[in-house]
Formats: C-alpha cells, structure tokens, sequence
C-alpha cells in the first residue's frame, strides 16, 4: 500500500506544511507564499492521479493518436490554475502593502481591527 | 484568538484531517495505473473531431471552454482589484512629489545585464508570439505565450532604462489588450451561440486535416484573445506594482521628475 | 516509476517545507522561486509539457518578482 500511494502522501505532507505555516506566521508576505505552498500541494495530487506509467504526453504531433497518453483533463485544470494563482498572490500582496501603508506592521496578531 | 490556542487547536484538527484524507487515497489507484475512461475517451477523439493535436489546448478552450472563462474572469477581477487597491489617491500623491529626490541610492546597472536584457527582449516577443499561435499543434497556448510576453517590459525595464519603460509601456495599452482578450472570448462564443446553437460552439471551419496554424476552429481565436488578456493582465500588474515601489507616476503627460 | 521520478517528488517535499521554515521574507523568496523551478522539472518529469511551460515562466520569474517588489515597497515605508 505505502509502495504503490506515497506519492499522495507527499501531497498530503505539503498541505500540512502550508496550513502550518500560515497558522503560525508572523509576517504576511511570509504568509502569502505559504498560501502558495499550499496551492502546489494540490499540483502534485493532480499530477500523480493522472500519470500513466510508460505513456507519453497527450501530443500526437508526429505520433499516432493511438499511443497510450497520460491524462489531458487535470493538465487542462492545472494549466489555467498556474497563471490565476500568480494573478490572486498580486491582489493578496496589494493588501498587504496596504495593512502596512495604514498600520505600520506587518504582523498578523498585532492588527486588530474586529474585536476579537 | 491567541496565538497559543491558535497553535494548539491546529494540532488536532490537522491530524483528523490527515486521517480523512488518507483515508480517502486509499480508494484511488495506484500511481502509474490511471484507470479513468474520459482521457482515454479525449485522446482517441480529439484530434479527428477538432484537427488538433494538442489535446491539452483543446480541452482547455473547447471541450472545456467555459470553466477557461470563468478562471479569465477571475484573472481580470484581480487585475482590477490590485490596481484599484494600489491606486494613488490625489493627496498621496502631492507628498509623493515633494520626497521624491530624497537622495536613494541607486545602484549603477552593469554591462553585461544591460546587454543580456536588451538582446533577449525581441527573441522573446517572438517566441511568445510563436507559442500562442501554434497552441493547438504543440505545447503552447494564450496562458503560457501571454505570461512569455508579459515579461518583455520587464527586461526592458531591468536593463536601466526607465525612460524607455515608460515610452514602451503606457498604461492604455495593456487596458485595451486585457479588454480585447476577455471580451473576444464572449464575443466568439455568442457567435457560437447564434451561428451553431450553443455557447462556446465550434463553428469556424476546421481547417485541414494534417494540422495547420488555422486548424482548429475556434481554438487558435480564443488562444490569441487570451494570450491578449494575459499579457495585458500582467503588464498592468508590473506597472501598478513598480510605481507603488519607486514612488513615480508612470503615466504619462504630467510625469514625476 | 523510475529514479529520476522519485527524486523530483522527494526534493518537492523538501522544498515545501524548506520555503514554509524559513522566516524571513527576503530569504524566502529566493526558496519560493528554486521551488517553482523544482515544481517545473516535476511536470515536465511526469509528461506534462503544457504545464512546465507556464510554471517556469510564473514561478520563478512573475511571483518572486511581485514578492520583492512589496517588500522593496514596505522597507521603503519604514525607513
């Protein structure tokens, strides 16, 4: 079983770590790129569900359509979800720069604006 | 909440969740057996159905069209979103004119960077161009040529020339490339809606059978518009964020210095 | 799978946690775009060519960069 599904295991390990890391931050630019940590765990589960053993990539170019291919659809998700993500951490960013402009610091337990 | 009980109550909840999770690969197989009938199903028709031998580019912006609209949707509401949040207010930007020459200091550019960046900059309009137009025949497509495009104007800009940056690159430009992207994606599809019967039909003539760069259909004009739309989503980003950082109006007539 | 699969989803691991347990901002963005580069060569690995194209030009040339230039922008408000 551990031989044959570890590479889930791997995705699952970077999920915690990104969770982790935004739990326990003290930065939110140090936050941000853990929330993109997290967002490649999910990569890595894609790629592995959709991976053929001894396939090639679902291009037939040159070869014939009938040549055992990995998966086209999770490439198709994961393709598009690349460039948005990069696009989200700008916006999340831009908050960022102005929590800092407005209060002066960076540090998520410090910033209290609902009084909790 | 404190971060102490943050930290605490991550610990437990964490582990539950990796129990669920673990739980539930347990059900999918192994990796290197994908069993699952729909690529098989794709790969088999794909390239007789839409002369396209790029399934993946095909899947993206015709069999799957729609859910590519929706994630270039949420790629120009954040374009929006981080330049309304980064915009400079009138009485900003008064202050901003007075502690401008405060004196930073910049480090000289060297030979070899301004040289890299200056000969690099036209080979990649061309290649970013060749990858979107050849989306359906090989690795390609607007996502990955638009984001090659997209950092043209930054090498411009690395290779010391903040003038050039400014004359290449005003802001109207990337405005009317976003524009023209995401509403050509409607546009193609409501002409698939009226000439073919539904939404995001494929009703541009398909082109020859051996794939050509106008084979495919509608997929070679909806990668331009996206490829477009990226481009202009990027470059609005890089002009939003370098003009928050160095504290300059990139705009245009009434400039800083 | 062969050796060089292995590898790239270990060194993946890694990477994840090396760019989560490093504290600093500015020393964290030169992981965060090692493990972008890391993250394309798995794609690539596993024969998704589409993919490992938009990755190399997105994560280690585009997110690093926005990354810097907000911390260039909120050391320039501190100072």
């Amino acid at each position: 079983m551990i031989a044959t599904h570890w590479p889930y295991g791997i995705a699952a390990w970077l999920f915690m770590m990104g969770l982790y890391g935004i739990v326990t931050s003290r930065n939110y630019v140090h936050l941000i790129m853990c929330i993109a940590v997290l967002q490649s765990s999910t990569y890595v589960l894609l790629i592995t569900i959709g991976y053929r053993s001894g396939a090639t990539s679902p291009i037939f170019a040159k070869i014939s359509p009938d040549t055992p291919a990995v998966d086209p659809i999770v490439q198709a998700l994961m393709l598009t979800d690349v460039v948005v993500e990069a696009v989200v951490m700008a916006l999340l960013l831009s908050l960022a720069m102005q929590i800092h402009q407005r209060t002066g610091t960076l540090d998520p337990d410090k910033i209290r604006f609902l009084k909790w | 909440m404190s971060r102490r009980l943050r930290s605490l109550l991550f610990v437990p909840l964490a582990a539950a969740f990796l129990v669920l999770f673990l739980s539930a690969t347990v059900g999918i197989p192994a990796v290197g057996n994908y069993r699952g009938p729909y690529g098989d199903v794709l790969n088999a028709v794909a390239v007789k159905e839409r002369h396209s031998t790029d399934v993946v580019t095909a899947v993206n912006f015709d069999y799957r069209g729609f859910d590519t609209l929706g994630e270039e949707s949420i790629l120009f509401i954040s374009v929006i979103g981080a330049t309304v949040l980064l915009r400079q207010r009138p009485d900003e930007i008064k202050e901003k004119d007075k502690e401008e020459d405060d004196g930073r200091h910049v480090p000289k550019i060297s030979d070899a960077v301004r040289l890299l960046c200056l000969a690099l900059a036209a080979p990649a309009v061309l290649f970013g161009i060749y990858v979107v137009t050849h989306g359906q025949l090989t690795p390609g497509g607007g996502f990955q040529g638009g984001v090659i495009l997209a950092t043209v104007p930054l090498l411009v800009y690395l290779a010391g020339d903040l003038r050039t940056f400014q004359k290449t690159t005003p802001r109207i430009l990337p405005e009317i490339a976003e524009c023209i992207g995401v509403g050509g994606y409607i546009l193609i599809g409501v002409a698939g809606l009226i000439w073919g019967g539904s939404f995001l039909q494929n009703v541009v003539p398909l082109g020859p059978e051996d794939a050509k760069v106008y084979s495919g259909g509608t997929i070679p004009l909806i990668s331009v518009a996206t490829g477009l739309a990226v481009t202009g989503g990027f470059v609005l980003l890089l002009i939003a964020f370098l003009e928050e950082t160095l504290q300059l109006r990139l705009k245009g007539k009434r400039g800083s210095k | 799978m062969d050796a060089l699969q292995i590898l790239v989803l270990i060194l993946a691991g890694i990477g994840g946690t090396a760019v989560v347990l490093t504290r600093r901002p500015v020393d964290q963005v030169i992981g965060l775009s090692f493990y972008g580069l890391i993250l394309a060569l798995m794609f690539f690995v596993f024969q998704a060519p589409d993919v490992a194209l938009s990755q190399i030009a997105i994560g280690a040339v585009a997110l690093p960069l926005m990354v810097m230039l907000a911390l260039a922008k909120v050391r320039r408000d501190e100072e």
